[in-house]
């Protein structure tokens, strides 16, 4: 008999088309997809269960169809759409604790997947370069997403204590990129200029969509017990990054910047969340060995490449990469002039 | 006095030839004026330009000559003022007919001549490769290592900007360079000193110089508070002093910096001038014993006459959150002039590696022995100094 794998989040897009991928497995029976909306599309095999994770409903639905892994997608850093940044914090965290009551009480239940993200682990200037998975946060998270995340995860740890017969299987995802991803960073990287911190160069690390949805399935199907950091390997500085995207960047001072977040909201523009202020100005980098040791996942974009795949989904911005006033000033100046040896590992490198 | 003899010298003013003589030289008759007929023809010669005819010069004098104008001049006005003003005017004109400024030979001609003063006689390769350099900088396209280390800037720009300094104002002088391994991980630890951390730089510039290598700094989260400062140190390889980052450089062979006075060394006032303060909590030697590379004493004398600090104003440190604000006698009583370091006369020392490999398993976790061996680092660096102190002449000398 193969597993039954219920999925939270679904009418998102990025669940739904987990979910999808998961029904193909063969080792998958059936896949329960729950969440407040119905999915838009083609479910394609994906049971949906109108259900609220806020609800003790949801233990109805656990026991009725038997799950015995919950792959809980519903932690969302996004606002938008939702209903504002309250019932955001309402669906994180109260559903995610309504969600663990419901497994704890559910025999059938013995794997839990559950996307957190690096986001935990703040962004200050006492950080140590990279995050280990034991690091805890320099600063603890007050508000906004982080602080979701945060909490979500206290709570995932003492459910892992109560049942500790249940694989628990935590993964701290790098902000993820892509050209279908709809996260806060993919939005700020998407702005016509990029606002950025005065005399501050933050490092960042991206993983790519595909490579999200592959550590999910990889996790949901292999059973590994643990926290792991998952994020493409190397890292971009953000200065490098905005050069790529060949946008202009805006560089302002870092105390203004939540003024203009909040303007910038206000205009009808994504705006810029606390947690990202932070990010933006100290940056973070997460050491993945465990994930590549211990849980066997290697993503197949590097950052700089996952990246790079991003920029291409985007209309090059004016001021480099149109790179023809460059590559002219290079070919007429040297005739000698080899091409510039760049170390950027591009998109085709995976596998 | 009246009765002298007057000697003439020269000509008293009179064209000759200096020897007393009415008469004067046949080139000095050719440069009175009205006489002499060569003239023209001599200044002819050396414009060998293509002299239009005549009645094509003369010009309107309202209109201002363009470049065609000449040639579509109507007849009429060539007659009009033939006057001996205008005819003096020909050579001028006919300047006029090509067009105005540099030709295009000319600037490249430039070009080229200053690329090869700049570069040398190399020069394409090497402007090739600064604009594809140039070019890697605006594309974005260049790498960074997950400390945010930018080698080719760091390279090109941060050890250039600084090693002018380090030779010609500090005329540091390096001994023992020959302690420092060529490669894999190592730990070079030194006394701090100086108002504002110029000698870690300095180390810096005269490791990167005697042995190649980058010397990555440990520096305090302060460093990475301070805007700007923050975005130059991780471009320059610096990282925060704190013992996981320490043991992943070291473990990645890294050659790493620690300053373990930290504050305390550099905002000591100039009376303790060359007395190492405590050092730190010997986190440096659990690192370096944990990943087992050899600790590197490194004395430097000179840094502490830069900016000698004789006073502090504790409670606007405070308020803006920083150590200690610097009073030295020229700052901030001259004000940015103030912020010139005096130049004295450095001496950088390193001393014989320690090793730490040969310890057992737990050495790092125990205390006794890393406060041991943090003695003996500090100790050697401290009995250093003042043999250098002993052998230098003086503070600017």
């Amino acid at each position: 008999m193969g597993r039954v794998v219920l999925v939270t989040g679904v009418a998102r897009e990025f669940a739904s088309r987990f979910a999808r991928a998961l029904i193909a497995e063969p080792d998958v029976d059936r896949v329960v997809g729950v969440d407040v909306q119905p999915p838009r599309g083609d479910m394609s095999g994906v049971q949906f269960v109108r259900a609220d994770i806020r609800n003790p409903v949801i233990a109805k639905v656990i026991a009725k169809e038997q799950v015995d892994t919950v792959v809980h997608m519903s932690v969302v850093a996004t606002s938008a759409g939702a209903g504002g940044r309250g019932s955001v914090k309402e669906l994180n965290v109260i559903g995610t604790m309504q969600l663990l009551a419901a497994c704890q009480r559910a025999p059938s239940v013995e794997h839990l997947v559950v996307k957190s993200s690096t986001t935990v682990y703040g962004a200050s200037s006492r950080d140590p370069a990279m995050f280990t998975e034991e690091m805890a946060p320099k600063k603890l998270p007050r508000s906004g997403f982080a602080k979701d995340a945060y909490e979500v995860e206290g709570y995932v740890r003492g459910f892992a204590r109560r049942r500790e017969d249940v694989t628990v299987t935590m993964l701290r995802a790098a902000n993820t990129i892509g050209p279908r991803v709809d996260s806060p960073m993919a939005q700020y990287f998407r702005l016509p200029m990029i606002p950025t911190v005065l005399g501050f160069d933050a490092r960042m690390q991206f993983l790519h969509e595909t490579d999200m949805l592959a550590v999910l399935r990889h996790a949901t199907l292999a059973r590994v017990h643990g926290t792991f950091n998952v994020a493409g390997e190397g890292v971009l500085m953000l200065s490098q990054a905005v050069r790529r995207l060949g946008r202009p960047a805006l560089p302002m001072p870092g105390f203004t910047l939540g003024t203009v977040g909040s303007l910038m909201r206000q205009a009808g523009l994504p705006g810029l969340a606390a947690e990202q202020l932070d990010f933006l100005t100290f940056g973070r980098g997460v050491d993945t060995r465990r994930s590549r040791e211990v849980l066997g996942f290697s993503p197949a974009y590097s950052t700089a490449a996952a990246f790079e795949d991003f920029c291409r989904s985007q209309t090059r911005g004016l001021v480099a990469p149109s790179r023809i006033v460059v590559d002219g000033l290079t070919a007429t100046a040297g005739r000698g002039a080899s091409p510039a040896p760049i170390a950027t590992p591009s998109g085709d490198s995976r596998g | 006095m009246a009765d002298a003899e007057v000697i003439p010298l020269g000509t008293r003013g009179k064209p000759g030839r200096g020897t007393g003589s009415a008469k004067p030289s046949s080139a000095a008759r050719r440069l009175a004026p009205g006489a002499g007929p060569a003239t023209p023809k001599k200044r002819a010669k050396p414009k060998p330009k293509p002299v239009p005819e005549a009645p094509a010069e003369v010009e309107a004098p309202v209109t201002e000559t363009l470049l065609e104008e000449p040639l579509t001049a109507p007849p009429s006005t060539a007659q009009a003022g033939p006057d001996a003003v205008q005819g003096a005017e020909v050579p001028r004109s006919a300047a006029r007919t090509r067009p105005p400024g540099i030709p295009v030979g000319d600037w490249l001609g430039a070009f080229t001549h200053a690329s090869r003063e700049v570069f040398g006689e190399a020069w394409e390769p090497r402007l090739a490769e600064m604009l594809a350099f140039f070019r890697r900088r605006v594309t974005g396209e260049y790498a960074v290592d997950e400390f945010g280390f930018d080698r080719e800037v760091t390279e090109r720009f941060l050890l250039a900007a600084l090693r002018p300094i380090a030779d010609k104002w500090f005329r540091i002088e390096v001994r023992g360079a020959e302690n420092i391994p060529t490669d894999g991980g190592a730990l070079v630890v030194s006394n701090h000193s100086g108002t504002v951390p110029l000698d870690g730089l300095m180390t810096g510039v005269a490791i990167h110089d005697h042995t190649g290598r980058f010397l990555r700094p440990l520096g305090a989260d302060l460093v990475f508070k301070m805007p700007v400062v923050s975005e130059l140190a991780r471009m320059g390889g610096a990282t925060l002093a704190c013992g996981e980052d320490a043991e992943r450089m070291l473990s990645g062979g890294e050659l790493v910096g620690v300053w373990p006075e930290g504050f305390k060394g550099i905002g000591k006032p100039y009376s303790e001038r060359y007395k190492l303060q405590r050092f730190g909590r010997g986190g440096f030697v659990s690192a370096a014993m944990r990943t087992g590379v050899p600790i590197v004493p490194c004395s430097v004398v000179g840094a502490e006459e830069i900016y000698p600090l004789v006073g502090n104003v504790p409670s606007l440190a405070r308020l803006l959150g920083v150590p200690y604000i610097p009073v030295t006698p020229l700052f901030p009583w001259l004000g940015p002039l103030g912020l010139v370091p005096l130049p004295s006369k450095w001496l950088i020392e390193f001393g014989e590696p320690i090793r730490t490999d040969s310890y057992d398993e737990g050495a790092a976790d125990d205390p006794m022995l890393v406060f041991n061996v943090t003695d003996q680092v500090r100790e050697t660096i401290q009995q250093t100094l003042y043999s250098l102190l002993m052998q230098r002449r003086s503070v600017f000398g």
